[in-house]
């Protein structure tokens, strides 16, 4: 492995796949956490009934793929529905711990024997998005300057990112409409919000359908790029590096979600490159190569520590917006 | 202006100045509510009501009730017993925006400026009945430019007559505190209620502006709009309330006009915690002696 081949990996993995998925859940996750500050700590499960929505209606149902997407949303509007309609008027963390709790029974739900032959246990659903594939107009790999792609990659991605400047464009436009306003205040002040005859309850359940259907779109991705749905692809560790990936790019900020997916994925793909490449030459001897996997993590966590220390509002962010006390 | 507040204001004049005492036309009418919290009587009110059309000032010493009793009324805090109507509606376990849609806007104490939004937006937010805060119209912008313009035009008529038409493109929270009480209440204002309820509003502001804005709350009650509110400075209730209520320790204690209230015997016991026999009428200063620490 040299180092060009270290680059142009990184380049590839920063327009890539993962990159797509990590900034569709962070855009749905910006609307959310970012705009009107709800604390869904299960954004990952957004993505699963989503993915397995489609998966499901294709592969169990023998429904066609524009059925199985339209299921996969329905999901995502009734989870919002289940998990806010008890919660936004509780104090914000209750939100916070039925979220993460609900992502993880999902998990477990769609990885358990008893419904095997529903959900594929912890096998999952593979091989059911042909269709996609169908109507690829790609006739062969494709290369982008120093980054590389396979023929249903590039399709793939090409899906992806078209749908990452649509749904952002879409949140351009919500949040400088007067219902961005709303969003915004409640972030700040729920009551002065009330005091003013909006009702809060609504706009976060609002927030929280948006934000969970825009972030559903990285689960459709995920579950077509590689053709499978695996239960554990869905954890909480989904969920946290969305977290990662808006709050590096900037929360609040149309574009933070985009620039945080490239830059993390970039990162973490040239750390481990890099790592990997120092190792296997010999320029570092106190690593052995199967470590490298976890101290790329290491190096990752300790970069965004030191990024919130030196620089809170990310890479986008206005650092005189948040200097401003909120309450 | 328009003087129909006129005739309700001089309709007080055979009022008995007493605690509870029952108006010609009331807009807020209150029986029996009831807060404690824990073992603490916040709030005990038997009886209250509010002249329509008038500038009614509610006092009291520190820890009276006051703050509890807005909350109460507003939907944002919950009695453990008791009712209360608004313009004849039944107005208990209403949650609080519902309260202001009904026309009861109140502001806080601790003032709540939207700091991170421009002055001018925290204005706009007051507005109802707004088209482009509806989910699907909110994309379509030109659904709701036309009435953003109208909602623009008027808020900044407003922060003119508040003096914070130079800040409109300011993040509110760099405002000093004084500005923030009168953006929260040109806010409120922007609602246009049928009763604004201030909670202090004079707190912090720059004393050069106080004028205008006594100006401001005559303008008010002239466009129709009841006003109750909260204040310490005695200067200001003597000033610009037509009628004055008292309450301490949870109880409305005594009512009347300003000066009538301000000699009475009972509200200054209440006041200084001791018999006191100099009376309180025209410099007001022992009840100003002791101004409340925010
Ligand atoms: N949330 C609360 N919990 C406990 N005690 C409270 C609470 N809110 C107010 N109180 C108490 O109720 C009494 C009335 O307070 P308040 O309404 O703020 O008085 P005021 O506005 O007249 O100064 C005070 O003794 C206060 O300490
Ligand atoms: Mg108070």
């Amino acid at each position: 492995m040299d180092w060009s081949n270290v680059f142009s990996q990184a380049l590839t993995q920063g327009i890539g796949i993962q990159a797509v998925i990590f900034c569709l859940a962070a855009i749905g996750l910006n609307v959310q956490f970012g705009y009107t500050g709800l604390l869904n700590f299960g954004q990952s499960g957004f993505l699963a009934v989503a993915a397995y929505g489609l998966g499901v209606s294709i592969a169990y149902a023998g429904w066609s793929l524009w059925v199985g997407l339209l299921v996969g949303i329905a999901a995502a509007v009734l989870l919002a529905l289940l998990l806010g309609i008890p919660t936004l008027r509780l104090r914000a963390d209750y939100l916070a711990i039925v979220t993460i709790a609900a992502a993880e029974i999902l998990r477990l739900t769609f990885r358990s024997v008893t419904f095997d032959p529903i959900f594929g246990g912890s096998d999952g659903i593979n091989r059911f998005a042909d269709d996609f594939y169908r109507y690829n107009p790609y006739s062969g790999p494709v290369k982008i300057g120093p980054a590389d792609f396979s023929q249903n990659d590039m399709w793939i991605v090409t899906i992806g990112w078209i749908l990452v400047v649509i749904l952002s464009i879409i949140v351009f436009l919500l949040m400088r409409s007067p219902w961005g306003r709303v969003i915004k205040a409640i972030r700040e002040d729920e009551d002065a919000v009330r005091s003013l005859g909006k009702s809060v309850y609504s706009y976060k359940l609002q927030a929280l359908i948006i934000g969970g259907v825009m972030g559903c779109f990285g689960g459709f991705i995920a579950a077509i790029a590689l053709q499978s749905i695996q239960p554990d692809y869905y954890s909480t560790d989904l969920t946290f590096f969305a977290y990662a990936v808006l709050i590096l790019g900037g929360a609040a900020r149309v574009l933070g979600p985009i620039v945080g997916s490239v830059v993390f994925w970039f990162l973490l793909v040239l750390i481990d490159g890099a790592l990997a490449n120092a190792v296997s030459s010999g320029a570092i001897d106190f690593i052995r190569n199967d470590q490298v996997g976890q101290i790329r993590y290491w190096i990752l966590g300790i970069s965004l520590m030191l990024l919130m220390i030196y620089r809170p509002q990310g890479i986008l962010g206005d650092k005189k917006e948040l200097s401003l006390d909120a309450r | 202006m328009p003087d129909d507040h006129r005739p309700l204001v001089e309709a007080l004049k055979d009022v008995p100045h007493e605690a509870g005492v029952a108006k010609p036309d009331p807009i807020l009418v209150a029986d029996d509510v009831m807060r404690h919290f824990g073992g603490l009587v916040a709030v005990d009110v038997d009886h209250v009501e509010i002249q329509r059309g008038t500038i009614t000032a509610l006092i009291g010493p520190n820890g009276a009730g006051k703050t509890t009793f807005f909350n109460l009324l507003t939907g944002f805090d919950r009695p453990n017993e008791g009712q209360w109507t608004f313009e004849g509606r039944q107005l208990a376990g209403v949650r609080p925006h519902k309260v202001a849609k009904y026309g009861m806007v109140r502001t806080f104490q601790l003032t709540k400026a939207l700091s991170r939004l421009t002055v001018m937006e925290n204005m706009r937010l007051g507005a109802q009945h707004q088209r482009g805060e509806k989910l699907f119209a909110s994309i379509f912008p030109f659904l709701w430019r036309g009435q953003e313009n109208e909602i623009s035009e008027r808020a900044l008529r407003l922060l003119e007559s508040f003096n914070l038409a130079q800040k409109q493109d300011d993040l509110a929270g760099s405002l000093s505190g004084g500005q923030r009480k009168l953006l929260e209440m040109a806010r409120a204002l922007m609602v246009r209620p049928d009763m604004i309820m201030l909670d202090e509003p004079m707190a912090g502001v720059n004393p050069a502006l106080t004028q205008s804005l006594l100006d401001h709350i005559r303008e008010v009650r002239a466009g129709g709009t009841t006003v109750l509110f909260v204040e310490h400075d005695m200067d200001m209730v003597r000033d610009i309330s037509d009628w004055v209520i008292v309450m301490s320790q949870g109880k409305v204690i005594a009512e009347g006009p300003p000066h009538d209230v301000m000699s009475n015997e009972a509200v200054i016991d209440a006041y200084l915690g001791t018999h006191h026999d100099k009376p309180l009428t025209d410099s007001g200063e022992a009840l100003t002696a002791h101004p409340e620490e925010v």
